[in-house]
């Protein structure tokens, strides 16, 4: 049954965001904001139902999506974290920063934990430059960050976390 | 409708039942630096810390002063005594500050930076701080000190007047106001202002747009983002006077969505805009009507170029393509449009309300009035700055910027993000404009100033523009989407240690090839910050290829982490709890060793040693790394091991 549901769903959750005021081509991109805001992702029923909506061929709306950097075609984290990698981040020390992110959720750069709390992605810049390296989860802005310092964070956001086992130093 | 006038008793009142009304008034910064650093919660502690104690307090969240590393700032005026600036307030100081100055007389001195007026003899008197006597404050005048989402603020501080008085003008006299101003587009290229807007008002379709570029894509660069956040009035009153001045009625501000706050505050300006009339239908009473509509972007570096942004708008791929036709001529939609910068919008009103002469009077011959800098980097002072054009690198990183944070030797600036370049030291005397940084091989940019100290590598900072700018490449042009990743693998080798010298003239040709054949300005400038290292810390290059040395230590494949076992010998535990791979082992004698195979560098043991131990340093290049002891029974270390002993101690 779950399985049937879910078309349904989807569909319900778009036609919030697919009103009559919007069909216009112009706002393709705004759509596909606001679907990935709604569904966390683009799937590729969403870009299909975005490209019926406006009447235009799903390869253009797959080719507008793929061409931002802001769009993701797998889900997001419960919390998703996004780790600086502007200029002057770099320049602080933001990789040490997401290489241990990635190392302590032990997932790659653009990936999702298991238990889907955790995804990790590299933004451009954040304009927190004066403050880097920064990492910003759920929207909160992490200033002067250092690989000691990701664990903290992590737990910080979700104390009940489970880490991978490991961390038996004398 | 409400006239100009009855809008500005409004604001008056408003205005001065907080600033001299019966009751302190607190002031907080919340930009999103001011965030970071911790500001809401300030603002929620001041909040439940004053009803608690049933002070009265009017409590107003206001934006950026550009004082970054000082943030969280919190202002508070008091009717009759001084206004105090206190910085760095954390939550627990909210109690102190509350009993000591809004309760009672006592200003807190020994945690603030400065009073801001009256108080003169007991602290410092901030406007008189050495940085802000460098700078000159146009844009940022009411940074810190407005409500951004109050418009009753912007007006009584002289917002709007402007507009009322260009509603009365000609628009052949606005521009030629603009004209004699001499102000030059601030999105980095430094196109006069008043010539575009000439150029799109004498376009013969009648239907024309107005767009702001508020696509601040360059990573290092944050000025856009400050003044959306900090007083976004003054960019909305120019777009409606431009948009007079041309003729159009129908704007967009296209912002890029990782400035979640910027585009917050700037929908509630414009909704605040359009309710006072000063937006929308018969703008002021007028003729004239002029609607705004944001349009926020979904990550494209490659978008801050304009005809690449229009493609944005229209919700397409964004690429650019060839000029002309220009804009001006046929942009969105194919209709004549003006896109502007938005600080270019913000001098609009300024200079109309203080005239073409007063803004021609600063600055140098070429570039007028002032530009805004971001300091970030090594710099003590981290934020914004805002100084006359012509003003030299020098006192921007070392007047205003007060140096290295930690007092180490100055390297070079990176100035105009990826699409800038690298400085050395003796060229810090160029003034910044737009001619005399073209001319040292850089450009003005968006103007971020990233400094640089000695253990910071230039070549690893060239790669990463070049990481960068090929990732954002949109592919239309060959020489930029293949170039780029042929300079990017070039640059890999080198801070690999796998270059070889030829290399470096093939990435100077390389690069300049890249800048004839590509379309936009991301492509033509891509190749700078690897063209402009060359030319300035050529010796960096040779110690990455010929001696396998990175002088900054900075280039993981050449530099290694070594505990200094003199200065071990502590007992602590600190780095081994802090290694993630476990690669730190205590040898028979108690001292912490590296187990050099384990190590992935990512310099957590350094950052946690005691700085009174300070024992883990590092070295490079490999080979002066001393022969190891970590080699214990069952570990498989497959290390080429040197006999050189005499580890370079940092």
């Amino acid at each position: 049954m779950e399985e049937l549901a879910e078309p349904d769903s989807l569909n319900e959750q778009l036609a919030e965001v697919l009103t009559p005021g919007k069909k216009d081509r112009r706002y393709l991109v705004l759509l596909l904001q606001e679907v990935q805001h709604k569904l966390g992702y683009l799937s590729k029923e969403a870009m299909q139902a975005i490209a019926d909506f406006l009447g235009i061929p799903g390869s253009t709306v797959y080719g507008v999506a793929t061409f931002y950097n802001q769009f993701r075609f797998t889900p997001l984290g419960k919390h998703p974290v996004n780790v600086c990698m502007g200029t002057a981040c770099h320049m602080a020390g933001g990789q040490p920063v997401l290489e241990a992110m990635a190392r302590e959720l032990d997932i790659e750069v653009g990936g999702i934990t298991q238990d889907r709390e955790f995804s990790l992605d590299r933004v451009a810049c954040v304009g927190c430059c004066a403050l880097a390296p920064a990492v910003v989860v759920n929207g909160t802005v992490y200033p002067r960050m250092t690989p000691p310092k990701v664990e903290e964070v992590l737990v910080s956001i979700r104390p009940a976390r489970t880490k991978p086992e490991k961390k038996q130093c004398s | 409708m409400m006239t100009i006038e009855e809008l500005k008793d409004r604001a008056k009142l408003d205005w001065d039942s907080l600033y001299h009304g019966e009751y302190p008034h607190i002031l907080i910064g919340t930009a999103t630096c001011g965030r970071a650093a911790g500001a809401l919660k300030v603002v929620e502690s001041f909040e439940k810390e004053l009803e608690r104690r049933g002070a009265k307090a009017a409590v107003s969240q206001v934006g950026c002063m550009g004082l970054c590393s000082l943030e969280p700032l919190v202002t508070i005026v008091k009717p009759d005594s001084f206004t105090v600036c206190y910085h760095s307030v954390n939550p627990q100081a909210v109690p102190a500050l509350i009993e000591g100055y809004v309760m009672d007389d006592d200003p807190c001195l020994d945690l603030a930076l400065g009073t801001v007026q009256g108080g003169e003899g007991q602290a410092v008197y901030i406007p008189e701080l050495p940085r802000f006597e460098h700078e000159n404050r146009l844009l940022l005048r009411n940074c810190g000190y407005v409500d951004p989402v109050n418009i009753n603020h912007y007006i009584a501080s002289g917002g709007y007047s402007s507009l009322a008085r260009a509603l009365k003008m000609k628009p052949a006299a606005i521009i030629e106001e603009i004209k004699k101003s001499g102000l030059r587009g601030r999105g980095g290229a430094g196109f006069p202002t008043g010539l575009k807007w000439e150029l799109c008002r004498q376009a013969l379709n009648p239907v024309k747009h107005v767009i702001c570029n508020a696509d601040e894509g360059d990573p290092g660069a944050f000025m856009d983002r400050v003044v959306l956040e900090s007083d976004p009035q003054q960019v909305i009153e120019g777009m409606i006077i431009a948009a007079y001045a041309v003729g159009a009625h129908q704007g967009f501000i296209y912002i890029r969505s990782e400035y979640p706050l910027a585009i917050e505050r700037l929908k509630a300006a414009l909704e605040q805009a359009q309710k006072d009339g000063l937006l929308g239908g018969n703008i002021l009473g007028s003729r004239f009507s002029f609607h705004i509509e944001i349009v926020v972007g979904a990550g494209a570096f490659v978008a801050g170029a304009e005809t690449a942004l229009m493609m944005a708008i229209e919700g397409k791929r964004s690429m650019p393509r060839p000029r002309p036709p220009y804009p001006t001529e046929s942009g969105l939609w194919g209709r004549p449009t003006l896109i502007n910068n938005v600080k270019t919008y913000a001098f609009v009103p300024l200079i109309l309300e203080r005239g073409a002469d007063w803004f021609s009077g600063i600055g140098t011959e070429g570039s007028k009035g002032t530009a805004l800098f971001c300091l970030a980097g090594k710099t003590a002072n981290t934020g914004l700055a805002e100084v006359a054009m012509g003003t030299t690198l020098r006192e921007l990183v070392f007047d205003i910027g007060g140096g290295m944070r930690n007092g180490t030797k100055f390297k070079g600036v990176q100035i105009g993000g990826p699409s800038g370049g690298c400085l050395p030291e003796n060229m810090l005397q160029t003034p910044v404009d737009f001619d005399s940084l073209c001319d040292a091989g850089v450009i003005m940019g968006s103007g971020g100033i990233i400094t640089m100290d000695e253990d910071n590598c230039m070549v690893d900072a060239a790669r990463f523009f070049l990481d960068f700018t090929q990732r954002e490449s949109c592919g239309k042009c060959s020489t930029c989407r293949v170039g780029t990743k042929q300079m990017l693998n070039i640059l890999e080798d080198i801070t690999a240690g796998k270059g070889k010298i030829e290399d470096l003239d093939l990435l100077v040709e390389l690069g300049e090839d890249i800048r004839d054949g590509s379309l936009c300005g991301l492509g033509r400038t891509a190749p700078n910050p690897a063209l402009t290292t060359i030319r300035y810390f050529r010796d960096e290059y040779e110690a990455h290829i010929l001696e396998k040395r990175c002088p900054a230590r900075v280039c993981k494949e050449l530099t290694a982490f070594y505990i200094i076992p003199e200065k071990c010998e502590r007992g602590c535990e600190h780095c081994v709890l802090a290694c993630p791979t476990e690669a730190i082992i205590t040898n028979e004698k108690g001292i912490k060793v590296i187990d050099q195979t384990k190590c992935t560098k990512c310099s957590s043991c350094e950052l946690v040693c005691p700085p009174e131990y300070d024992a883990v340093t590092r070295i490079s290049p490999l080979s002066l790394l001393p022969p190891s002891e970590t080699a214990k029974p069952g570990e498989t270390g497959k290390r080429k091991k040197k006999t050189k002993t005499g580890a370079k101690v940092k």
